[in-house]
């Protein structure tokens, strides 16, 4: 089965970004590009969430945020870095309370570059992750198959 | 009397047709905001990959609260399709609700306690409305068995005139529609984060999306129940009442939770009650 590509819900959080990325991910759901039209919806709710959308770089204030958040969301689950500041830090990068891009923190999949990245580029990156999140969903049934003989009878509970 | 083939059809047909109706539902919604909206299937599709994602609880109890939930859900529905009584109908729905809330107050969110709270405002404001209705009905037809109702032949409508009008509202509530979408709604995802289905994750998320197309077609039906001497007329009723409803939802900002609760009580008083003291009172001239 292919949903998981035909409806991914995404979760935008704004890092400590310069509202740059953050405009564009929002012209993404505007009549000019409606990416409801594949399905995509900007859900404020990681627990709804398939695709966690970053922008912005990790700084000593969200490092734990991003984490939560991530945490939050159930499997199967991308990770789009959006903005050269979320890839690397950008022009912030050696600035004194900046860690760099989301890798530092949390596995990134797919990362968008720009500053600020176009809202075509932002549909692009999250069309590639789609791929991604169906490979991660056919290795999350396998460990799923794995572990059946003793797993536990609470199913997703952790 | 209980038509035990038409509980099936409903079973196995309301998901489909709920389905559909959703997914005409955001085609036209998209089209009145200037968008191209999703496929129409988008909603099957959405339901399919919230199976697929993992099943994230904060307390197990929430699987057992949703799964009573669909599960009472699909009761009332049957139940009404079936030819039931009406009051039993209503009393199954409510129930399905009141498990909703509890699996919502069970997560120990304070979002999803907020959700928790306005859904249960809701059903105070909705409740009165729908209980006047089958009380109407019961008036006009003197049978609160819906397969009576329905095989009566009156026209619920002319005699129902304000129930029925006050019942329209109650639908907008039902459907989750934007002046009452408090509790959870289909566009502001992320306004109170996401109401009552905050803390539920994929299959538990399905579920309730699921419960809510055969909500929506058990109240297709009550339309219909207005309209039962011809089903041409039900169901061009049915379709102008849906299409008014996404009207409004379209037209219309959020209300606070006071002017839902002052509304759907001052119509259902106005319209409902005084339409059904019209009846008493003139019982011996109308019926």
């Amino acid at each position: 089965m292919t949903y998981l590509k035909k409806s991914p819900w995404l979760l935008h959080y704004d890092a400590s970004s310069c509202n740059g990325c953050d405009i564009e991910v929002l012209a993404c759901l505007t009549p000019l590009y409606d990416v409801e039209r594949f399905g995509i919806i900007n859900t404020g709710n990681p627990k709804h969430a398939d695709i966690f959308v970053v922008t912005g770089g990790v700084n000593e204030q969200n490092r734990e945020v991003i984490r939560n958040i991530y945490d939050q969301m159930p499997e199967p689950k991308v990770v789009v870095a959006v903005g050269i500041c979320a890839t690397s830090g950008g022009v912030f990068r050696e600035c004194y309370n900046i860690s760099g891009g989301i890798d530092q923190l949390i596995p990134v999949d797919v990362y968008v570059p720009g500053c600020a990245a176009r809202p075509e580029s932002i549909i692009d990156g999250i069309v590639k992750s789609l791929g991604i999140l169906e490979e991660k969903r056919i290795q999350m049934k396998e460990r799923e198959r794995q572990n059946e003989p003793g797993a536990s009878p609470g199913g997703g509970e952790r | 009397m209980i038509s035990i083939v038409n509980a099936i059809l409903f079973l196995l047909l309301a998901p489909i047709i709920g389905g559909l109706v959703t997914g005409i539902d955001r085609k036209i919604t998209a089209r009145m905001q200037g968008r191209v909206g999703p496929p129409i299937l988008q909603p099957f599709y959405d339901v399919g990959k919230l199976f697929e994602k993992e099943n994230l609880v904060v307390t197990a109890s929430q699987n057992f609260y949703i799964l009573s939930y669909i599960v009472f859900i699909i009761v009332s529905g049957a139940l009404f399709f079936a030819g039931g009584d009406l009051l039993l109908v209503i009393f199954a729905f409510t129930l399905a609700h009141i498990f909703l809330v509890l699996g919502a107050y069970a997560s120990n969110s304070p979002y999803s306690f907020v959700g928790a709270e306005r859904e249960l405002i809701q059903i105070i404001a909705y409740e009165p409305m729908i209980i006047l209705s089958a009380v109407g009905m019961y008036m006009v037809t003197k049978s609160f068995f819906v397969g009576d109702i329905a095989a009566s032949g009156m026209p619920l409508f002319l005699y129902l005139p304000g129930v029925f009008i006050g019942f329209l509202m109650v639908f907008t509530i039902k459907l989750r529609k934007s002046p009452f979408d408090l509790s959870t709604s289909h566009h502001a995802h992320q306004e109170l984060v996401k109401g009552v289905t905050t803390e539920f994750t994929g299959p538990n998320l399905a579920k309730i999306e699921i419960a809510h197309w055969y909500e929506d077609v058990f109240l297709l039906g009550f339309i219909y129940l207005f309209f039962a001497f011809d089903p041409v007329i039900a169901i061009v009723a049915i379709i102008i009442a849906y299409l008014l409803e996404i009207l409004i939802d379209n037209t219309f900002s959020r209300v606070k939770w006071q002017l839902t609760l002052k509304s759907a009580w001052i119509v259902a008083g106005m319209m409902g009650l005084v339409n059904l003291a019209v009846l008493y009172y003139l019982a011996g001239v109308l019926i």
